[in-house]
């Protein structure tokens, strides 16, 4: 079996276990529905200080809760109208973040000190859904190590970087927005963003293999140079990050459409299930801040191979163009976020819209309009 | 305060970073803008967020609402309008305006790039085509309105970025506002009791280990006192970097423009081409550029070779090119070979020459009715497709009679009942010319200038048709004449360009990376020590020598947000409308519950063998920090901290 065999049975394993790890993600999914009352005051109780109201956005709900829970007496007074309902709605959503929070924070001491997992695990029962995401993590691991396996097959048998056409870029987009999503989950609890994350990786996977899958292991003259190594790379990297910073921007606007409006059932019913709008912000936020950099450096990069190549490091081809776009709307969003009035929702449509441009550049360009980047074995 | 109990709890989102209600000495440092430290405004909770670059739009907002407009004088609405496009909300639209105004030359053909299908462009759509076109939208990134969207963007950014710089440079200069009395409230707060008088040394030696800002305390040196420490000016200087390498990389943009040039020319293999305007094919000068003076370079293309994919899904993708150029830097200087392929342009002094291009250029002999060679050289044809089916032309004005013929050169040659004769394959595997000969008056006598690449054939009387192999002659009907298809050629494109904007925007790119990086990354925070003596019995609060005087501590600004949050606080005591917060927390008529220890986790009364005792004496340590932007996580800093000056660590913080 030829190395290119291996490559495509190492994708179509990963597939397999993204779909499986997909599935057991919606089943946590479906399970988990976080925070009753009384849990949030307990654990806001024990956890949060209101110490922490300076310490950023999240202590800010922490705080808060800790305040609604600690405080004599309701200091909301029963719903009588709609706007103290929406208050109310309010109240709740900060006290499941409390809870989030110190769950949050135990959960870091557990991977921080594996000696006490061990005998503090094993007395408490699972959360409901936990198990299963538990293996749906286990199983994205998995599936990011055959497809790694899958791309390295590919590129060792091209004898080049593995991102010389569409179907290998859309592969390493794949591994980029799951491995995006792994790095973050070593640092923090983000299994609910995992069932967005599996689609969106098996989605990408599904298009390679079904309508972009290329058998040829030559690239096109333009394409012979180092910076295929930089360029692109740098342009997968920021894909991947694009993705998850989507993903959690979506879910913060579901979350904050439960938070503002009671009779939005759609939305709380997901919203149960996530952390609250605050900490899928600032996740956003951050994943986003994390990749702007490196777009700008994947933008800079093909300009300066542009100029080597085409003889001009800007000439407005298409692919520059929606490259350009795109830099532009996360620009705006970055400075949005920062703007009073724009705050919040505002800015988070306008990181899906920049999402959206970015998606456009990626498929729509290739696909649809020709330029010098439509070279790329569509 | 009008903000107080009036306005409803904010989602905890608008009050990310800092929450000054907390007593803090002063709120400078977040907003430099003095127009900002409206209470309302402030209640929007403006951060210092470094990626910030105007955040005067409170301000101007709040202008308009208060009907300062008609009485504005001109200098007052010259003011009003500059502080407009100045503000973050107008930067915000033209920055949307530009992505918008970018999409149309992504979707309509340019031509800077393709003017050929600009024209087809324009002949398939009669309708719509010419009102575009009026309105530039075929070049649009050189069009009016293209150009004042980022126009006004950039003088939008420098208005911006310009007071900032002298803001950040007096931020930087200005020392840490000194500690509080009590840091109970800070983020990570620790209190605890010791007898080691060296804590407040040990806290700035750590420090400035750390490559903290420390600024001493005002009450002079000694066991007890506090200290100020202050991180991460990098951020907005990062920021304002950024946004002035944005500037240079738009210089570097324009230079090119008004001071490069560019031409591209056809070279056929064996020919040559030296650097003169008139040897372009086409040649964009920049509006300041010297087309007259080009650098006396010149070359000979020796060779062209590529290669293609036969085998597989992508049949017939090009796998390489090269061109063999013999060169020479100028006149009488020695000749050198370079190999110029894709991605290795060939540089020379002044300019560099881009191998961009290619096709095929079948050499032809052509002979006329007295069988006097009137042609006798390779000739250009365009490719028509992506298997080089090529068209060409060739027009003998001087043969008897003047000849014309028209061609389809096929590499690989198919003749189909649909297509005609086409090419399968851009290697030359099977090369056919397919040829169609024309007598009678070229049009080529009038002097009006005519397309090489086209032949008017209206007043032409076609003789014959035929289809040629290399080596094959094709004697023309009627004894006309013959057409000898000699050899296959090829030719190559090159783009010959010099653009002397192009290092200071590459400057300014990698500068603008720089700055990102350092304005999205480096956390802002502040942390602060206090050391002090415990007394004998417990006194209510601490002596007045210590507590900062007015002229050191700036009026608190912003002591709203809390209240304004907490409309129902436990003690039903809200800071009110023009009564701050006390600035060291201690104890003041409109603040009564200041001074009291009802918030401090750790500490209070006074074991009783300490108070008696006087063996040792006994200092209250209190450490805090602040967050002075998004998720800057001072607690771990503080708390590494406390750990390292021997204070408690609490599970939670941990």
């Amino acid at each position: 079996m030829s190395l290119a065999q291996w490559s495509n049975l190492f994708v179509y394993a990963a597939m397999a276990m993204y779909a499986l790890a997909f599935i057991s993600f919606a089943v946590s999914f479906a399970a988990s529905r976080t925070a009753t009352a009384e849990g949030a005051t307990s654990d806001a109780d024990l956890g949060v200080e209101p110490v922490e109201v300076l310490s950023g956005a999240t202590g800010v709900a922490a705080g808060t809760a800790a305040r609604t829970a600690d405080g004599p007496g309701d200091p909301l007074p029963s719903a009588a109208s709609p706007a103290d309902a929406a208050a109310r709605a309010r109240a709740e959503a900060r006290a499941r973040s409390a809870q989030l929070e110190a769950e949050m924070a135990a959960e870091a001491r557990r991977v921080g000190r594996r000696g006490r997992t061990d005998r503090s695990g094993a007395a408490q029962a699972l959360p409901p859904g936990r198990r299963a995401s538990n293996i749906a993590m286990s199983l994205t691991w998995l599936a990011c190590a055959l497809l790694l396996a899958g791309l390295v097959t590919r590129g060792l048998w091209a004898g080049r970087a593995p991102w010389g056409n569409m179907y290998e870029y859309s592969l390493a987009s794949a591994l980029a927005i799951t491995g995006v999503f792994l790095g973050v989950s070593l640092r923090r609890d983000v299994r609910w963003l995992g069932l967005l994350v599996t689609m969106a990786s098996l989605i990408t996977l599904g298009v390679a293999v079904l309508l972009l899958y290329n058998d040829s292991p030559q690239l096109v003259p333009a394409l012979h140079s180092y910076w295929l190594v930089i360029h692109v790379s740098a342009a997968i990297i920021s894909g991947g990050a694009f993705t998850v910073g989507a993903a959690a921007t979506v879910l913060y606007l579901i979350a904050d459409r439960a938070d503002r409006r009671a009779d939005a059932r759609f939305s709380r019913a997901i919203a149960e299930r996530i952390p609250d709008a605050v900490t899928l912000d600032t996740l956003a936020y951050r994943v986003n801040a994390f990749v702007f950099p490196l777009w700008t450096f994947a933008v800079i990069a093909g300009a300066i191979w542009a100029e080597d190549a085409w003889g001009r490091y800007w000439g407005w081809d298409p692919k520059e163009t929606w490259a350009f776009i795109t830099w532009l709307i996360y620009a705006g969003y970055l400075h949005a976020r920062a703007t009073a009035g724009w705050r919040g929702r505002k800015a988070a449509v306008i990181a899906l819209i920049g999402f959206a441009s970015f998606l456009i550049n990626f498929f729509g360009v290739n696909l649809f309009v020709s330029g010098l980047h439509s070279y790329a074995g569509v | 305060m009008t903000a107080g109990p009036t306005v409803p709890p904010r989602a905890a989102g608008d009050a990310e970073g800092v929450d000054l209600a907390a007593g803090l000495p002063d709120g400078s440092g977040l907003e430099t803008d003095p127009r900002t430290l409206d209470p309302t405004q402030r209640h929007d909770g403006l951060p210092a967020d470094a990626v910030v670059l105007g955040s005067d739009w409170g301000s101007s907002r709040k202008r308009r609402t208060t009907g300062m407009g008609p009485r504005l004088g001109p200098v007052g609405w010259l003011r009003w309008a500059w502080r407009q496009l100045t503000s973050m909300r107008t930067a915000l639209v033209l920055l949307f305006l530009l992505a918008v105004a970018a999409i149309p030359g992504s979707v309509l053909p340019q031509r800077g790039t393709d003017p050929l299908a600009v024209n087809a462009w324009l002949a398939d759509n009669a309708g719509l085509g010419p009102t575009l076109d009026r309105f530039g939208f075929f070049e649009v990134f050189t069009a009016p309105w293209f150009s004042a969207i980022y126009i006004l963007l950039f003088i939008s950014l420098i208005g911006c970025v310009l007071p900032r710089i002298g803001a950040h440079w007096r931020a930087m200069r200005q020392p840490t506002p000194p500690a509080p009395r009590r840091l109970t409230r800070l983020a990570g707060a620790s209190t605890w009791q010791t007898d080691d008088p060296s804590v407040l040394a040990t806290a700035t030696a750590t420090l400035l280990g750390q490559r903290w800002r420390v600024t001493p305390g005002p009450d002079g040196e000694g066991p007890t006192g506090s200290m100020a420490a202050e991180k991460g000016f990098a951020r907005e200087t990062g920021n304002l970097l950024f946004h002035i390498a944005l500037v240079l990389i738009l210089i570097g943009v324009a230079l090119g423009a008004l001071f490069g040039w560019k031409g591209t020319v056809i070279v056929r293999e064996g020919s040559g081409f030296s650097d003169t305007l008139t040897q372009y094919d086409s040649f964009a000068p920049g509006r300041l550029a010297d087309a007259e003076d080009l650098p006396p370079f010149s070359f000979t293309l020796t060779d062209f070779e590529a290669t293609f994919e036969r085998e597989g899904s992508q049949r017939g993708a090009p796998r390489s090119f090269s061109a063999t150029l013999d060169y020479t830097g100028e006149p009488g200087a020695s000749r050198q070979t370079k190999v110029v392929s894709v991605n290795e342009p060939l540089t020379l002094d002044g300019a560099k020459v881009f191998l961009v291009g290619h096709g095929y250029a079948p050499h032809l002999r052509l002979r006329d009715s007295t069988g006097t060679v009137v042609f006798d050289d390779t000739v250009v044809f365009l490719p028509q497709d992506g298997s080089f089916t090529s068209t060409g032309v060739l027009k003998a004005p001087d043969a008897t009679p003047q000849l014309g013929i028209t061609a389809i050169f096929a590499p690989t040659a198919v003749v189909d009942q649909h297509l005609g004769p086409h090419s399968v394959f851009p290697a030359p595997d099977n090369p056919g010319l397919f040829a169609s000969a024309f007598t009678g008056d070229l049009g080529l006598d009038t002097g009006m200038p005519s397309n090489v690449f086209e032949l008017d054939t209206a007043g032409l009387e076609q003789v014959g048709l035929e289809g040629l192999v290399p080596g094959q002659t094709w004697q023309l009907p009627d004894g006309a004449g013959s057409l000898e298809f000699v050899a296959v050629e090829r030719w190559a494109s090159f783009t010959i360009s010099h653009d002397p904007g192009k290092g200071l925007a590459l400057a300014g790119a990698v500068l603008a990376i720089v700055g990102l990086m350092l304005s999205l990354f480096v956390k802002r925070r502040r942390i602060w020590v206090r050391v002090d003596e415990v007394p004998a019995r417990p006194a209510p609060a601490a002596p007045a020598a210590d507590a900062p005087t007015s002229a050191e501590v700036p009026a608190p600004t912003a002591a709203s947000p809390t209240s304004a949050e907490v409309p129902a606080s436990p003690d039903g005591a809200p800071t009110s409308a023009g009564t701050p917060a006390s600035p060291d927390g201690a104890p003041t008529p409109e603040n009564p519950r200041a001074g009291t220890d009802a918030a401090r986790p750790h500490g209070g009364s006074v074991p009783p063998w300490r108070a008696s005792g006087g063996a040792a004496t006994v200092y209250r340590v209190q450490v805090g920090g602040l967050s002075r932007t998004e998720s800057a996580d001072v607690i771990g800093e503080v708390q590494q901290l406390v750990a390292r000056l021997g204070g408690p660590v609490t599970e939670e913080q941990s």
